[in-house]
């Protein structure tokens, strides 16, 4: 099954934001979204969990129009972590994870295993009753991290279940940005479907199993990262010059600026 | 961290409400033990109480003052942890979506052009409260109408209609009080100030039915309340129906915020700091927030109308005056000590 977005336009206040977009996420494989500044990234990410409606074109998830599904048995399959939190309330790490338990709710020992679980495998486990307001930008990004794979902890009767992160690892440091990698691997070999945006470029090669290059508002390329990744396209896309070369111990295409 | 659980609290403040609703019961002009307090309310209850003067004090004048001291105390507080949540900023109050402007409104309105109190109650309540309630109910649909559009309603919109309607309304109040001669002046400020003397059990009859379908139907958003903190489109992707809950949110408090404004004037500060000061203690989970807000705002109006009543025998002042003076050093405190932990 699949999140399919069919033939997209969006269209607002006279931009074209998103032009005639065909693409499906796959369950069970990491879709990496990468492209310029105000490539339509966001944008399409936003149409593809149902946050704004296409001016033209219709998005299924699971087969079913996305409008068409019950809220809560959407909310299932479907988590979602922004590229900006909001929350200046002083919840505590368990509780702002235990949010993500809200469209599932097993009950309450349940929620408080998955949501202890779900911190340990975002390395928060010693924030779990500190204060989310007087957490630092990394630990607050780590625990809605967690926030939403507790969402999705637990395979759901409703089908396939699909993971969508805006820019996760912008906050991180470098080991939180390969264990960001690790989880996301884990997920999608578990049959989780995984969408995210990315900016650097070598960590998309790495743990993209599909690799989509956007700019202004259209996908300029679709493939594995071998393919896609060539000093045509960086050239092309992000005006850079780059060497594409291969990472020597995982044998990924490598940029080199 | 936090040093008190949440159900610690609210044990505390369930026990602390009936030692201050009977404190409250034997203060006034004629003080009254406290076990003959409790031996009239357990004959009254029996239904065998006889004929007394003291029985009379108790069950006609002080209890229902007391119970609709404790229903108004407890919704504005629970309303105002509910407000605060809906617009994710603690420093929002009931009145923010126009209620009280309104309401303040409607009285002025009433009490200029129709004599106010001088008019034969109707059914038992002054015209005073029908005009207070409509103006609050007219002032919140305003706002709402303004902030609402087919992308939904924005919060912030309304926050700031909020003010507008506010602003207006502060506007046509001191116009009305302009033209008014010297008894109509008193009488707006009066009822500005808050004031819950002249309760009735027609009145707690009613605030207690309101009261009633609040206590139904809020606990049961106490979830999404704590979803939406989160933000709104973080709220939607966890399944909540945002524009259904804020919609009915809204309609809960203009009802709510109305019908106390309207049987007890303006009483600021409870809807505000109490929400405030129980998530400073137990944190922002609405599943105890508002349990905790309501009955610690009843105990904060009812320890606020009992010094209002005794401290100027015979005489008494208006309630809302003593919320504030009771409240503010709490709250002051309370920050005080926040602000040393960070």
């Amino acid at each position: 099954m699949s999140i399919v977005a069919e033939n997209i336009s969006l269209h607002i206040a006279d931009f074209d934001l998103l032009r005639n977009i065909n693409l499906s996420v796959e369950a069970g494989v990491v879709t990496v979204l990468v492209g310029p500044n105000g490539a339509g990234k966001s944008s399409l990410l936003k149409v593809l969990t149902g946050e704004m409606e296409p001016t033209r074109g219709s998005v299924l998830l699971n087969q079913l129009e996305l409008s068409q599904w019950d809220r809560q048995e959407k909310a299932n399959l479907l988590a979602v972590l922004p590229q900006h939190s909001v929350l200046n309330f002083p919840f505590t790490a368990s509780e702002v994870v235990g949010l993500g338990c809200i469209p599932h709710e097993t009950g309450y020992a349940k929620d408080q295993k998955i949501t202890a679980e779900a911190l340990q495998v975002v390395d928060a486990s010693y924030l779990q009753r500190r204060l989310y307001t007087q957490m630092s930008g990394g630990e607050k990004q780590r625990v809605q991290l967690a926030r939403v794979l507790a969402q999705v902890w637990l395979p759901s009767q409703h089908g396939d279940q699909f993971l969508v992160l805006d820019e996760p690892t912008a906050a991180f440091d470098l080991s939180h940005q390969q264990m960001t990698l690790d989880i996301v691997k884990k997920l999608s070999a578990r049959g989780v479907g995984v969408l995210m945006v990315l900016h650097d470029l070598n960590l998309a090669a790495r743990c993209a199993d599909n690799l989509v290059v956007m700019n202004g508002g259209v996908i300029e390329a679709c493939g594995s990262p071998d393919n896609v990744l060539t000093e045509q396209l960086v050239s092309k896309v992000f005006n850079v010059q780059a060497t594409i070369t291969r990472h020597p111990v995982t044998d990924t295409p490598l940029v080199i600026t | 961290m936090r040093y008190l659980s949440a159900t610690a609290l609210i044990w505390i403040l369930a026990a602390v409400l009936p030692v201050v609703a009977i404190v409250s019961l034997s203060l006034g002009t004629v003080s009254i033990p406290f076990q003959k307090i409790i031996e009239t309310l357990v004959y009254a209850f029996s239904g065998n109480a006889e004929y007394s003067q003291i029985n009379s004090i108790i069950l006609d004048i002080r209890l229902p003052r007391l119970i609709l001291v404790l229903l108004v105390g407890a919704v504005l507080a629970s309303l105002g942890a509910v407000m605060q949540g809906l617009f994710r900023n603690p420093l929002a109050d009931p009145s923010l979506i126009g209620v009280s402007g309104g309401a303040s409104v409607g009285a002025s309105i009433v009490i200029v052009f129709a004599g106010g109190a001088m008019l034969p109650p109707l059914a038992g309540l002054s015209l005073l409260a029908f005009g207070a309630f409509i103006g609050g109910v007219i002032s919140t649909l305003i706002v709402y109408r303004v902030a609402t559009s087919s992308l939904g309603t924005s919060v912030t919109t309304m926050l700031l209609a909020g003010i507008a309607i506010g602003a207006i309304a502060g506007a046509i109040n001191s116009l009305l009080s302009y033209f008014s001669d010297n008894q109509m002046l008193r009488q707006i400020s009066v009822w500005q100030m808050g004031n819950l003397g002249g309760a009735n059990w027609l009145k707690v009859t009613i605030m207690g039915s309101i009261s009633v379908v609040l206590l139904a139907l809020l606990p049961s958003q106490a979830k999404a309340l704590n979803a939406l903190l989160l933000g709104e489109s973080e709220a939607r992707h966890l399944g909540i129906h945002v524009q259904k809950i804020k919609r009915k949110l809204i309609f809960l408090t203009a009802l709510g915020v109305g019908a106390s404004v309207a049987l007890a004037g303006l009483i600021g500060f409870v809807g505000l700091v109490i929400p405030h000061m129980i998530r400073l203690l137990i944190g922002p989970d609405h599943r105890w927030l508002l349990p905790a807000s309501a009955l610690a705002g009843a105990s904060l109006l009812i320890v606020a109308d009992s010094i209002a009543r005794v401290v100027v025998l015979p005489a008494e002042l208006p309630t809302g005056i003593l919320t504030a003076l009771l409240g503010a050093p709490i709250f002051v405190a309370l920050l005080h000590r926040q602000r040393e932990e960070l």
